[in-house]
């Protein structure tokens, strides 16, 4: 496959897309904002593992495709909806880095991703190379929105979302074994469970879910 | 042979993994020992058969992930696990001597894993084979010198071991890493294809120098030696100096005359000449001010490891001016010497570790005139002495005189620099010999002569058989290696060649030469002649002695006669370690040692005594304990700073540095 063929251009497009929509997370201030990309997000990774499988003609990807929609598009932002309306956090404004400095950053990140990976995968089928450029990107730009955010419950959405990009890597490569995305997604719902819990415990103790306010009860016992 | 060997270390490990088992039956702790003291034998007969017949080389069916575990044996391996075998033999014989009653399984199991280790060490064909066996042998030695940990000294003495130990495998991993280069295979076949030059040589021997170096005693390295060998059991303390610094040196060897090639130039000899002559005199210098026996031999081991590396950087530089038979003449003298050394440092460990046994102190202060309660163990130790104190005939002798010639000759490299250091290298060996000789006399002369000077050392009982056999092998094997030095010097010809590419000159059987129509000595032949003036002089006192002699009361240089509740008689009147080590003190120790001596005089009218107070310090020891663990705090101050980051600041942290990875990847890449 190469530019210019249709299992090319939709691969792209839809690994394109994931990576939009991690733009999207790191600027959006709007907590419900905020989840609702993030389940676009799941939906996209969902229909671009389901198009690789139909490309690569590898059924188990299709496994793979139903479980990150059923996750990542619809379950943990319906949980996630839940806990906001709970904490009764719709209107919250949150404070992140700026959006022109955001940008410039998440545009910085991308490039220094193509820069390592594209001549690091010399060899392999285009669509790999690009793939996995796109995957590092997103998992960058995950972790970037994990340090840039104070509310709890968009760190996590920032951790999810870099699991987002380890999926897009694995379902780009021909011949992952399936074990590593089933596994991987059953690591992702034990941490959205256990980052629910905690989002409660904090709200309940300290009344709010600005991770800052934890510091200052550092090291402290029962 | 390599089999015979393999099959000799699969053993000794077997025996390690049985240790804890065998460690509940009563007998279990003969076993270890006595399989131990068998595989050594079998192990120094492999050596044997490995100098005498052509190099081997296999692929283990197991290793590392990328490949097999290569091993092979030639010469200069093969003359290390003479080496190995013989010092192993003779301590495991000790241990099995010296056992009574159950043995805890620390002290068992961690003994045939070190004798192991070194074995795997001497036969490794690749770098991971051969710091493997590196890291086993300094792991074991550690548990068994932090054996007794209950005393804060053998705790302190422990850590710094293996703070040493850490230390030197992390340079050796280095210095295989600079060797291999991008390739990255660590085979010694694909290392000896491309040989290192220019700056490169300079700091893989550098590396070399550290890690190696640090486990062999080589100064400023040798500070861990003095402390760890007298926290460890005897048996263990004889392995320590007699083989484990000669596994060091192999090391070295290895690196500098097999892996890094033969093109190497003149001046790669230097720092290992200086290095050994520092050595050689530090060592020789503080044995004769050290007061516990013990920790003197450990000095004398530094001594005596800086003048093999003396040897070996001779060797290294006459090969790279094209003096190949002067090379071997080097290198002839520095295996020698680790032979003889390896025996006689063993015997006298192991001797050491008897009077401890007998009189229960290490102390020179506390014990003496043992030569009536312990007569083997005193016999024994006078070969060992003499042999260290480079007296003819026995085997020190030989191989000093080997060494001296090599340097006598140094002139005939042409380059001055290079003339000057070697003659000032002559004159600091030469001092060193000297230096030995009075810390051996001081050694033997206080422990085993005059009166004892307690009670316990009094009492002091003589071992059993087997402790006694593992005294007479080795001090037999010394004399032995003394009269016939130029049978060890053809067998050791395969690994000169090794060396060298050339042969150490020949001078028969019975004789070692330092060149073709040289200076030749005849061990035999001076034996002959001692033993003759010793009998003349017995035989004409005897002839002019008046027939008919009385015995009376001798001189008693003055001693006080012993009153009844002394019935030893005063101790103080005899010599004590530290006031026949204080000319020397004074002399040499002020300078190089940093000794001082100081009175307190009680205030003028009081009745109180005044007091001498003298000490030195190890220049080298001082500056380790002084700014590294200054060092140390400061970094932990630093680091505990990082514990007040918030959880964003942490992520924060782990961010940077991937993201700084992945620039610095981009940036490799794109160059």
């Amino acid at each position: 496959m190469s530019f210019g063929q249709l299992g090319y251009d939709v691969a792209h497009l839809l690994g394109g897309g994931v990576l939009l929509l991690s733009f999207v997370l790191l600027y959006q201030r709007r907590i419900g904002a905020v989840i609702n990309a993030f389940a676009t997000q799941g939906t996209l990774l969902a229909l671009a593992a389901a198009w690789q499988a139909h490309a690569q003609g590898a059924p188990g990807l299709y496994l793979t495709a139903v479980l990150a929609f059923a996750a990542k598009g619809v379950l943990i932002p319906l949980a996630l909806h839940a806990i906001v309306r709970r904490l009764d956090l719709h209107r919250s404004v949150e404070t992140a880095l700026g959006v022109g400095l955001s940008m410039t950053a998440g545009v910085a990140l991308v490039g220094l991703s193509i820069l390592v990976v594209l001549p690091a995968t010399e060899g392999a089928r285009a669509l790999a190379r690009e793939d996995v450029a796109l995957a590092l990107s997103v998992v960058l730009l995950g972790m970037l929105m994990m340090i840039t955010r104070r509310n709890a419950i968009s760190q996590v959405i920032g951790l999810l979302s870099l699991e987002n990009g380890l999926i897009l890597a694995a379902i780009g490569v021909a011949g992952m074994p399936l074990v590593v995305e089933l596994s991987t997604a059953a690591l992702v719902l034990m941490v959205a469970v256990v980052a629910g819990v905690f989002a409660f415990q904090i709200r309940e103790r300290f009344d709010t879910l600005d991770t800052g306010s934890l510091e200052e009860h550092r090291g402290e016992g029962r | 042979m390599l089999t015979l060997l393999l099959l000799a270390t699969g053993s000794l490990l077997a025996l390690a993994v049985a240790a804890p088992v065998l460690a509940r039956h009563e007998a279990g702790g003969r076993a270890v020992f006595g399989g131990c003291a068998a595989a050594s034998l079998l192990i120094a007969m492999g050596a044997i058969g490995g100098l005498l017949g052509s190099p081997e080389a296999a692929d283990l069916p197991f290793g590392p992930p990328w490949g097999p575990a290569r091993v092979a044996i030639d010469a200069l391996s093969a003359w290390f696990l003479l080496i190995l075998g013989l010092a192993g033999t003779a301590a495991s014989i000790f241990a099995l001597g010296s056992l009574h009653g159950p043995e805890a399984p620390r002290r068992l199991v961690p003994y045939p894993l070190f004798l192991a280790g070194m074995a795997v060490t001497l036969l490794a064909a690749d770098g991971f084979t051969l710091l493997l066996g590196f890291e086993a042998m300094s792991l074991a030695s550690w548990v068994l010198v932090a054996h007794d940990h209950e005393e804060e000294a053998n705790r302190r003495a422990a850590r710094i071991y293996l703070g040493f130990a850490g230390f030197g495998g992390l340079s050796l991993i280095l210095a295989f890493g600079m060797l291999a280069g991008g390739a990255g295979d660590v085979a010694f076949a694909a290392l000896r294809e491309a040989p290192p030059d220019g700056w490169r040589a300079a700091l893989v021997l550098a590396l070399v120098l550290a890690g190696a170096g640090s486990k062999a005693g080589l100064a400023p390295l040798h500070v861990w030696l003095p402390l760890a060998h007298p926290a460890a059991p005897s048996h263990v303390s004889a392995l320590m100096s007699g083989a484990m610094t000669k596994v060091a040196l192999y090391v070295l060897a290895r690196f500098a005359f097999d892996l890094m090639g033969t093109a190497q130039p003149l001046w790669l000899g230097a720092p290992l000449v200086a290095l050994g002559a520092a050595s050689a005199v530090i060592g020789a210098l503080r044995a004769n001010l050290e007061d516990d026996i013990k920790t003197l031999l450990a000095c004398s081991t530094i001594e005596n490891v800086g003048l093999i590396s003396i040897g070996l950087g001779l060797a290294l530089a006459f090969r790279g001016a094209d003096l190949p038979a002067l090379a071997a003449l080097a290198a002839g003298a520095a295996l020698l010497h680790a032979l003889n050394h390896a025996v006689f440092k063993t015997l006298l460990f192991l001797a050491a570790g008897e009077v401890l046994h007998g009189a229960l102190s290490r102390r020179i202060d506390r014990l003496g005139g043992l030569i009536h309660r312990m007569p083997v163990t005193a016999w024994a130790a006078l070969a060992g002495v003499a042999a260290a104190a480079s007296l003819p005939p026995l085997s020190g002798f030989a191989s000093e005189w080997l060494l001296l010639q090599a340097l006598l000759a140094s002139w005939r490299v042409g380059d001055l620099a290079f003339q000057m250091g070697a003659a000032a290298a002559t004159a600091l060996a030469a001092l060193a010999a000297a230096l030995a000789a009075a810390a051996m006399v001081r050694f033997w002369g206080l422990v085993f002569l005059g009166r004892p000077r307690t009670p316990r050392a009094a009492g002091a009982e003589e071992g059993g058989r087997l402790v006694q056999a593992a005294l007479i092998l080795p001090a037999g094997l010394t004399v032995l290696f003394g009269l016939l030095p130029g049978l060890m010097l053809d067998l050791a010809e395969p690994a000169l060649r090794l060396m060298t590419r050339a042969a150490a000159p020949r001078a028969g059987f019975v004789a070692i030469g330092a060149a073709e129509g040289g200076a030749r000595y005849w061990p035999l032949l001076v034996a002959l002649l001692l033993a003759a003036a010793i009998g003349a002089v017995v035989w004409a006192v005897r002839r002019r002695a008046p027939t008919g002699v009385a015995r009376g009361p001798i001189w008693d240089c003055g001693f006080i006669a012993a009153p009844h509740h002394l019935p030893f008689g005063d101790p103080s009147t005899q010599p004590t370690a530290s006031g026949f080590g204080q000319p020397l003190r004074r002399m040499l120790g002020t300078s190089l040692l940093v000794a001082r001596e100081g009175v307190t005089m009680p205030p003028p009218g009081a009745t109180g005594p005044a007091i001498l107070h003298s000490g030195f310090d190890d220049p080298a020891l001082v500056a380790l304990e002084g700014p590294v663990p200054r060092w140390r705090d400061a970094a932990a101050a630093q680091a505990e700073r990082l514990r007040d980051l918030s959880i964003r600041q942490c992520l924060g942290l782990t961010f940077g540095a991937v993201v700084l990875m992945l620039a610095l990847l981009a940036w490799l890449e794109a160059r």
